[in-house]
């Protein structure tokens, strides 16, 4: 691929403030103002859009009736605002609004989806199959499957982050029942062919289940036409509150369900507790949001992430991690290792930038990055990498400027690398006997 | 991460940085860690005819924490003898810069980075 190079390495300059003392706003180089810190961390969590904050405000106080209340107006405006909501929601993805679930976020649904599949189905197949990538929702709901004598396979991914649907094949036993793979990556970006995997699910009666957490607003999803039964959303991925999401349950064929919390008998009796009405309206209006605008803003969050990409192929010994094709990755997504300097120290070094590190440093297991291991990255790239996630309200100057705090980071950092020393004199650090502990 | 005040300004301010020359008289150098494992330090020391560290230098691979920790060493060792040198150990860095417990591996690394240093000064003295 070609991208057009150093975009602002000519004539930055060096900003110093006292450490602890950080301005609200800087002067890049272009003039303009840029509002610090940035944020690039959208695949975390993203703002709620002021439309979806101002939407869900009336259902906490004025309108805060218990949409279960049958018996009175409270109750009746509430069940239609969540009615209205479960619509757009399952506009998005080409649902009927009697296939979405309402739940806690994607992993409820991610739980709800897997072990309610496996335990509905136990007596046609104890057998799982999903990714080493997938969210650690899915993997730790399998986990927990197995433990309770069902049988698994992690499946691993070829070096673009994509499935091997040789291998996935190969993996299919007669007493597979549930088989879950993310649509969207987290870490990577990367889209997996969930249409060509749901074909030869539904082919062999194995129930399919998808988290799109990463995905809603990002790609088109059309479960009209892609074989899939269960699908997990979450709003706050898409600029509506935290604590909402949704299950999409196929109703032809019929997915079935066993429920995993039990009460009223709320949502037809998959998922009871009261209905949070003004978190379920909150997400209603997001992915309404998400549907008209996915149009516009794609092309231009795919312009500024391409822009990010230019600036950073300017630095050496840059690699970046899983597939960059348009079809592959969604446009919102950037994971790059920095060579021969760790992810956390080069996240403290551009601190007015929000990012994620695979570091181990940034964990609390002090393992690197599980999905960039799957992708083959050695230790010392998946400690080196970055993900940048870019967002609705991300701007020009902002990718300019983390381009440029990025170039002067990494370079500071390398001064003081001992193996970028090493490297610059042609050892082969692979040939390096160290004394790790 | 929150790290201290003291992490934050040696991670902003390191100390002794850098290299010695190649073949400098007294020179000794410590390699520890490893890429792998996310930190590597190394540490040289500059030891003069009366066996005092007169000088010290590090580079470091590694988070805030390992390079606070290696950057701090090289202001402990300097002026000390290389037996003085060695009684630093990683307690004192880890409370110095206050590290938080996920982060003790540091402090036991600038401690190792210490030995492999004297160690190596010794060998090349016939010690």
């Amino acid at each position: 691929m070609q991208f057009e190079c150093c975009i602002g390495t000519t004539g930055f300059g060096v900003y110093h403030h006292p450490l602890n003392l950080v301005p609200l706003f800087k002067q890049t180089r272009y003039e303009k103002m840029v509002k610090l810190p940035i944020y690039l961390d959208y695949s975390a969590t993203t703002p709620v859009d002021p439309d979806v904050a101002q939407a869900m405000v009336p259902w906490l106080t004025e309108r805060f009736g218990n949409p279960a209340s049958r018996s009175h107006a409270f109750g009746w405006e509430a069940e239609a605002a969540v009615e209205k909501a479960r619509t757009d929601v399952a506009a998005l993805v080409g649902a009927d609004l009697r296939e979405i679930i309402w739940t806690s976020g994607a992993t409820e649904s991610n739980n709800l989806a897997i072990k309610g599949a496996a335990h509905f189905y136990k007596d046609k197949g104890r057998h799982l199959i999903t990714l080493k990538t997938e969210h650690k929702a899915v993997l730790d709901t399998v986990r927990e499957l197995e433990r309770g004598g069902f049988e698994a396979t992690y499946l691993g991914v070829r070096e673009n982050g994509l499935i091997d649907l040789d291998a996935f094949c190969a993996a299919l036993r007669p007493d597979t029942s549930v088989v879950s793979v993310m649509l969207v990556n987290n870490e990577i970006g990367v889209i997996q062919p969930i249409g060509e995997i749901g074909a030869i699910c539904r082919e062999k009666g194995i129930v399919f289940h998808v988290d799109a957490a990463q995905a809603t607003g990002k790609v088109d999803i059309d479960l009209t036409k892609l074989p899939v039964d269960l699908m997990s959303f979450s709003a706050h991925k898409t600029y509506g509150p935290k604590g909402i999401g949704a299950l999409y349950v196929r109703r032809k064929p019929r997915a079935r369900l066993e429920a995993q919390m039990h009460g009223g008998g709320h949502e037809r009796g998959l998922r009871s507790g009261t209905l949070p009405t003004h978190q379920i309206v909150g997400m209603g209006e997001a992915f309404r949001l998400a549907r008209e605008n996915m149009v516009s803003e794609l092309p231009r969050i795919r312009a500024l992430r391409d822009r990010l990409l230019a600036g950073i192929s300017c630095i050496e010994a840059t690699y970046v991690n899983g597939d960059m094709a348009p079809e592959h990755r969604v446009p919102h997504n950037l994971n790059v290792s920095f060579a021969y300097v760790e992810g956390e120290s080069l996240m403290m070094s551009i601190k007015d930038i929000a990012v994620s590190s695979g570091s181990a440093c940034t964990s609390a297991s002090l393992e690197p990055s599980y999905v960039l291991r799957a992708i083959g990255r050695d230790d010392e790239l998946a400690h080196s990498s970055i993900r940048f996630a870019l967002g609705r309200f991300t701007t020009a100057e902002e990718i300019d400027y983390a381009v440029e705090v990025l170039q002067r980071g990494v370079g500071k950092l390398r001064d003081l690398s001992p193996l970028w020393e090493m490297a610059q004199a042609g050892i082969d650090l692979n040939t390096v006997q160290w004394a790790a502990r | 991460m929150t790290y201290s005040n003291k992490v934050l300004d040696h991670y902003e301010n390191p100390r002794n940085t850098g290299s010695f020359e190649q073949g400098e008289e007294g020179v000794a150098t410590g390699m520890v860690g490893a890429p792998a494992c996310g930190d590597v330090m190394k540490l040289q020391i500059k030891v003069g005819k009366d066996g005092v560290i007169e000088d010290a230098r590090f580079k470091t691979y590694g988070c805030g924490s390992a390079i606070a920790s290696s950057s701090l060493v090289t202001e402990w060792v300097k002026g000390k003898t290389l037996d003085e040198a060695l009684t630093i150990k990683n307690a004192q860095i880890a409370e110095e810069l206050a590290l938080p417990p996920v982060k003790i591996h540091c402090s036991v690394l600038a401690e190792d980075a210490i030995r492999a240093a004297v160690a190596d000064y010794k060998k090349k003295h016939g010690e």
